[in-house]
């Protein structure tokens, strides 16, 4: 349902970090995108929610290309992404973003369906603003339960939805993405270093350098990435540790 | 009152065909509906236009209207409002202006409301400023505040120029007794040539009293904002003033804020932000579906919320 083909990317200043990655992300499943840092995992992520348009290459959804949508328009297809940095805003309450992700008023009840899914008390954060006075980490469970709660999404993209929440947090936090799998409905991607969402993914895509370095199901790939750590995530991108 | 009063009231304060309790309804610089109630009593002025609002001790959460329109060009209506507030007070003053141009001639209000808050008192004061009408003339409001505040008082005062006036000039004067304390929070929406000028002056005068004053503005097409605002600590007191203001299009704000401590035990902060929306609110609100021009939309409602 979502394919990437043969996807290029620059940066601005010419350096290229996407260097031909092809991947069928299969729907209805968890993929994890993970590999060392500044190997174009949250490029890779960026492309697919069109934050970032390729260079070249193809990407499929649905059998339609959508490489030259624009974000919103493939909001409204069906693709939801989470940033790694949670965006702040002045004056928006969290109660706002909610309901403009269901795209429908909230009851405080389902609001606090959705909040505590990501570890939050609804009555202590409905009427907050989204801006510095949350710290990071709870910034950072709104923003997953904006991309949670997101209405019509097939695709979820999470990128390091790990990063900054602790661990009673993470653990709900896991227990919601195992939940989305069962219904076989949601597609999940979620780029992570974590071999706790590893060990849930389906399938495992491994990104280094630019490029996909192994793809396979979670049984196939984990293992290995696991006993060869170090080097899974060494700077060359290299899965051998003897070579790293 | 005629229709054009009608839809403004409904804009600037709660109108539903009537207000409940004490109010004073001004149209085009005559009286078009006036009641006191047993612990508000509203009189007119004879020396100068405007009204004389006495609010009693007896007065608990108990609102009063004092709501003025102008609803078409060649009026210029100035009036003088003087609210007295008795000690142990608790009162919401529902305030605003709207003003309506229909012609070539200008279309003006400037409202000069003077308040006198006694000991222990408390003040709710909510004004909306919005102009109307297909006209060319401008349409003007220069409100004039001017605040007294006792011992252990406490107001809140919230200004909102929710769009459509041409020209604004606002000035705001208060000074605090021992313990007041002081919350403003204004808006400001400017667009096309429309210009706004927003000028606080806040004296800390007594032991323990404090103002937390925020203006978020925003300036949007060719419009123009001038903000200053001057906090003086004169004695062992906590100042905060923070000045916030988005830019769209063309829009220019010059914020100048300033404080003054006159004495060493005198605290006061300032923060200011201008700039335009940043990209990142934009784009994640594409994310969640929104268009470019509906999450800008947004984030300025938010903002300005």
């Amino acid at each position: 349902m979502l394919e990437l083909k043969d996807i290029h990317w620059k940066t601005p200043e010419d350096e290229e970090i996407l260097k031909g990655i092809n991947l069928t992300v299969p729907k209805g499943k968890l993929t994890v995108i993970t590999g060392p840092n500044g190997g174009g995992k949250t490029s890779l992520a960026k492309i697919i929610a069109g934050l970032y348009t390729p260079s070249s290459g193809q990407i499929i959804f649905n059998n339609e290309d959508i490489t030259g949508l624009s974000i919103t328009a493939r909001a409204r297809n069906g693709i939801a992404y989470a940033f790694q940095q949670p965006v702040r805003f002045k004056g928006l309450t969290v109660r706002d973003l909610l309901e403009l992700s269901a795209e429908t008023a909230l009851t405080e009840d389902k609001l606090c369906s959705m909040l505590s899914t990501v570890g939050l008390c609804a009555q202590e954060y409905i009427d907050r603003n989204v801006d510095a006075s949350l710290s990071g980490g709870e910034s950072k469970r709104i923003e997953i339960a904006t991309v949670l709660n997101r209405k019509n999404a097939q695709v979820l993209v999470f990128d390091e939805p790990e990063a900054g929440i602790d661990l009673w947090s993470f653990s709900n936090l896991i227990n919601a993405f195992e939940a989305l799998k069962t219904d076989n409905e949601r597609t999940l991607v979620i780029i992570s270093h974590q071999e706790r969402i590893m060990e849930i993914a389906d399938y495992i895509a491994v990104v280094a350098d630019g490029r996909v370095r192994s793809f396979g199901k979670c049984d196939e790939v984990l293992p290995g990435l696991l006993a060869e750590e170090r080097c899974a995530f060494c700077p060359k991108g290299d899965l051998r540790k003897e070579e790293c | 009152m005629n229709s054009v009063t009608d839809t403004l009231l409904s804009k600037i304060s709660d109108w539903k065909n009537g207000f409940k309790g004490a109010y004073n309804i001004r149209e085009d610089g005559g009286c078009a509906g006036r009641q006191s109630s047993e612990s508000i009593k509203i009189e007119p002025k004879y020396d100068k236009p405007g009204i004389i609002i006495r609010i009693s001790a007896k007065a608990q959460q108990e609102t009063v209207y004092i709501p003025a329109c102008v609803t078409h060009s060649g009026v210029s209506d100035l009036v003088y409002n003087d609210f007295t507030v008795e000690d142990g007070a608790d009162v919401i003053i529902i305030a605003g202006c709207g003003v309506h141009s229909d012609g070539e001639e200008e279309a003006r209000h400037n409202g000069i409301h003077r308040f006198i808050i006694g000991k222990n008192a408390r003040v709710v004061y909510k004004e909306k400023h919005i102009g109307t009408g297909n006209g060319t003339g401008a349409r003007n409001i220069d409100p004039v505040t001017d605040i007294t505040m006792d011992e252990d008082s406490y107001m809140e005062m919230d200004t909102m120029q929710i769009g459509g006036v041409t020209n604004t000039n606002r000035t705001t004067t208060a000074a605090l007794a021992k313990g007041a304390k002081l919350i403003i929070r204004e808006r400001l929406l400017t667009d096309g040539d429309e210009t706004a000028k927003s000028d606080f002056t806040v004296s800390l005068d007594g032991e323990g009293s404090g103002v937390d004053l925020v203006s978020r503005s925003v300036a949007k097409g060719n419009s123009y904002q001038n903000y200053h605002s001057v906090i003086k600590g004169n004695c062992p007191c906590s100042g905060h003033s923070e000045c916030d203001a988005i830019l769209v299009g063309e829009g220019i704000v010059n914020a100048a804020p300033e404080l003054y401590a006159g004495h060493i035990d005198a605290s006061l902060i300032h923060e200011a932000a201008i700039g335009k929306i940043a990209g990142e609110q934009i784009t994640k609100l594409c994310t969640l579906g929104l268009t470019e021009e509906e999450a800008e939309q947004k984030i300025i409602e938010g903002f300005l919320k």
